[in-house]
C-alpha cells in the first residue's frame, strides 16, 4: 500500500511542477508544454475507453478537430465581420452555424456537447447491434476519411485545408500576450488536473470494474445482466468529450486548426501515445503524450528527415518489446527490486491485486 | 408428511419448453425438443455430441433464439423474447463451459460486480460495499471454498478455483435457475466431488441444470436425468432408468 500511496504523491508532486513551469520556462517552451498537456487530456480519454474498456478508436481526431474549430470560430468571430475565406468565396452573409459560434459558452459547450453527442448516437448504433474489436476501429477510421474530407470539400464554409487560423483576441484580451498565454496554460493544466480525477473516480468505480469486466469478457458481463452496450456507449462518449475539451485548449495555444491535425495520421499517433505510455494506467497516457510529443518535437527540429522513420520504429519497438509501456516497464522493475529485498515472498505478492488503479 | 411436501415442491414448475426447435440453415439443432423442470431439481441433461444440450441451454440464457417453439421460465416468462441481461435479470444464471472470470480483477471485485443489484451505469458509478454486501460476498466464498483468496487476482486462480469462481458470481445474482456447461471438466478427482457437494447445496434452493458427458459424475449427483439425442428428447428418469433404457443403450452407448 506504502507503494500506492507514493504514485499518488507522485502525481500530486507532478501537478504541481507544471503548475508553476511558467515561472521557470521561457514562453515559447511553456506554449510547447501547453500543447503537450492538451494532447494528454486527450490521451486520458482515449486511455480510459481503450485501456480499460477496450475499445480502441483510430477516429478520435474528429472530436479533437471538432473542439478545436469551435474554439477556432468563435475566435474569428471575436474579430467581427465574416472570415477572410468566406469574402475570397463570395459569401456575404454569415451562415448559421458560424454565427451560433459567436457567443463563447455555446461555443465551449457545443465544442464538447457535439462530440459527446456524435459518438453516442454511433456508439448506440454500432455497440447495439454488437460491433465491436476490430470492425469498430475499422469504422472510426473511415469516419475520420469522411469528416475531412466534408472539412476540405466545404472550403467556403471550413477554410479549406488551410482550416482557421489568424485569432487576436480571446475575452477581448489579445491571444499573444504573455500574460494570456500564461492563463491559458494554467487553464490547461487545472483541465489536465480534473479530468484526472474525473477518469480515477470512474475507473476506481464499480462502474470501472464493469468496464473491465466488459474488456476481458463482454459475453460473461451480459451474461452477469449487465447491457454491456450501454456502459460502452458512454464512455465512448465520455472520452469523446474529454477530446473535444483537449481541442479547445489545443487551438488556443497554437493559434491554428487545419483538416491534417486531425486526419488519420494523427489519430493514429494519439493511441500511440496511449501505447507508449502504458495501457490500463491513468498515468501512462499522460507521460506518453508528453515523452512522445517532446522527442517529437526535438527530433523533428534536429532531423527533420528522420522523424516519420523513427517514429514507426518506435511504434514497432513498443509494441514488441513493451505491451504495457512506460508504466509495465516501471512495473517490472519495481517487482524485481521487491523479490530482491523480500526473496521469494514476492511471488506471492505480485499475485495481489492493486485495489487502486492509478 | 415428508413425501406430501416433496410432492408439494415438485409440483411447482421452473421451466418448460414445448416442441422447441432451433434451426441453423439446414441443420435443426433442436427438434421439437419438450422438456420441463421443477423447483429444487439437480437435473442433469446428457447425450452424445451434437446432440442439442449446450445449444438448449442457449436458448435458455438468450444466446441463441428458438426458430419456433418457446421456453416458459415460472410458467409465465417467455425466453426466447428477451435479451441476455433481462432473462438474467429475470433470474436465470448461466455458468460457461470453459471458465470465463475476469482474469485481472480481483476475487472479490469478480462477485461485487456479480452480486444481484440494478445494473445500470448511474447505480454502479456511484455503488460502494455495504457491510451487508461484504458479508454475502464472504459466505459465498466461504461456500466456494475460496475465503483465503479473495484478494488475489482471478487470473492466477488454479482452473478448479476458477470455475468454482464462476459458480459462485452466477449465485450471486441469486437465480431461480441455473445452468451448468460440463462444469467438472478439466478437475482433478477431489475437485469434481467437491464441486459435486457443491452443486447438491445449489440445488437446495433453486433448480439446476447441468450438461455432463462425465456418466460417473452423472451417477453419483443427479436427481434427474434427461438423455438427448439428435436434438430431441429420448427418455428421461433416475441414472438407473436411463441406464437401462433400450433406446439408450442402441444410441448413446453404442451397444445394440
Amino acid at each position: 500500500m506504502s507503494y500506492l500511496y507514493s504514485k499518488k504523491t507522485l502525481v500530486i508532486l507532478g501537478f504541481v511542477i507544471l503548475l508553476v513551469m511558467p515561472f521557470v520556462l521561457a514562453p515559447f517552451n511553456l506554449n510547447l508544454l501547453g500543447r503537450f498537456l492538451a494532447y494528454a487530456i486527450l490521451a486520458l480519454g482515449i486511455g480510459v475507453l481503450w485501456g480499460y474498456a477496450g475499445i480502441l478508436s483510430l477516429g478520435h481526431g474528429i472530436f479533437f478537430g471538432f473542439g478545436a474549430y469551435a474554439m477556432a470560430m468563435y475566435l474569428t468571430l471575436q474579430s467581427g465581420g465574416i472570415p477572410d475565406f468566406m469574402g475570397w468565396n463570395g459569401i456575404t452573409e454569415l451562415p448559421w452555424f458560424w454565427a451560433i459560434f459567436s457567443n463563447p459558452i455555446v461555443a465551449i459547450v457545443l465544442a464538447i456537447a457535439v462530440p459527446m453527442l456524435f459518438a453516442g448516437i454511433l456508439g448506440y448504433f454500432t455497440f447495439r447491434n454488437r460491433i465491436t474489436g476490430v470492425y469498430f476501429t475499422i469504422l472510426t477510421q473511415a469516419l475520420v476519411i469522411v469528416v475531412t474530407t466534408l472539412i476540405i470539400s466545404q472550403q467556403q464554409y471550413t477554410g479549406g485545408t488551410n482550416g482557421i487560423t489568424g485569432f487576436d483576441t480571446i475575452f477581448g484580451y489579445s491571444l499573444n500576450s504573455v500574460t494570456t498565454q500564461q492563463m491559458i496554460y494554467w487553464t490547461t493544466v487545472i483541465f489536465l488536473g480534473l479530468v484526472f480525477l474525473i477518469c480515477y473516480k470512474l475507473v476506481n468505480s464499480r462502474f470501472g470494474k464493469v468496464l473491465i469486466a466488459i474488456r476481458d469478457g463482454e459475453n460473461r458481463t451480459r451474461f452477469l445482466g449487465y447491457n454491456t452496450s450501454v456502459y460502452q456507449v458512454i464512455v465512448y462518449s465520455f472520452s469523446a468529450g474529454v477530446a473535444g475539451l483537449a481541442g479547445m485548449l489545443f487551438v488556443l495555444q497554437v493559434g491554428i486548426i487545419t483538416p491534417s491535425m486531425m486526419g488519420i495520421v494523427p489519430s493514429i499517433e494519439m493511441v500511440l501515445w496511449v501505447a507508449i505510455g502504458g495501457r490500463g494506467t491513468l498515468i501512462g497516457p499522460v507521460i506518453g503524450a508528453l515523452i512522445t510529443n517532446g522527442a517529437s518535437t526535438w527530433f523533428s527540429q534536429t532531423y527533420p528527415d528522420a522523424w516519420l522513420f523513427f517514429i514507426g520504429l518506435v511504434f514497432v519497438l513498443v509494441v514488441v518489446f513493451m505491451p504495457k509501456g512506460i508504466m509495465g516497464i516501471i512495473a517490472t522493475i519495481q517487482a524485481r527490486r521487491r523479490a530482491k529485498k523480500y526473496g521469494k515472498d514476492r511471488k506471492e505478492e505480485t499475485k495481489l491485486y492493486n485495489s487502486s488503479s492509478i | 408428511m415428508e413425501k406430501i411436501e416433496k410432492k408439494k415442491r415438485s409440483s411447482t414448475t421452473v421451466l418448460q419448453s414445448e416442441k422447441l426447435i432451433v434451426q441453423f440453415g439446414g441443420l435443426k439443432a433442436i427438434n421439437e425438443f419438450s422438456f420441463q423442470l421443477s423447483d429444487r431439481e439437480l437435473h442433469f441433461i446428457i447425450g452424445p455430441n451434437g446432440a442439442g444440450k449446450t445449444t438448449f441451454l442457449d436458448v435458455l440464457c438468450g444466446k441463441t433464439k428458438p426458430s419456433s417453439g418457446n421456453v416458459l421460465f415460472k410458467q409465465t416468462i417467455e425466453l426466447g423474447k428477451l435479451y441476455e441481461y433481462q432473462i438474467v435479470r429475470k433470474g436465470v444464471g448461466r455458468k460457461f463451459q470453459a471458465p470465463s472470470i475476469f482474469p485481472s480483477l480481483s476475487v472479490m471485485s469478480n462477485l461485487e460486480i456479480a452480486m444481484k443489484q440494478q445494473k445500470g451505469f448511474w447505480h454502479t458509478l456511484r455503488a460502494k460495499l455495504s457491510e451487508k454486501d461484504k458479508d454475502r460476498i464472504h459466505e459465498m466464498l466461504l461456500l466456494i471454498g475460496l475465503e483465503q483468496e479473495s484478494n488475489r487476482t482471478a487470473g492466477t486462480l488454479a482452473h478448479g478455483q476458477k470455475q468454482w469462481l464462476e459458480i459462485a458470481m452466477v449465485l450471486m445474482q441469486e437465480p431461480e435457475l441455473v445452468l451448468l456447461d460440463e462444469p467438472i471438466a478439466g478437475m482433478t478427482e477431489e475437485e469434481e466431488e467437491k464441486t459435486g457437494e457443491l452443486l447438491k447445496t445449489i440445488a437446495k434452493d433453486r433448480a439446476v441444470i447441468v450438461v455432463e458427458h462425465d456418466m460417473d459424475f452423472v451417477r453419483k449427483f443427479a436427481d434427474k436425468v434427461t438423455v438427448m439425442h439428435e436434438g430431441t428428447w429420448l427418455c428421461d428418469g433416475s441414472m438407473e432408468e436411463v441406464q437401462q433404457n433400450e433406446r439408450v443403450l442402441e444410441v448413446y452407448l453404442g451397444r445394440r
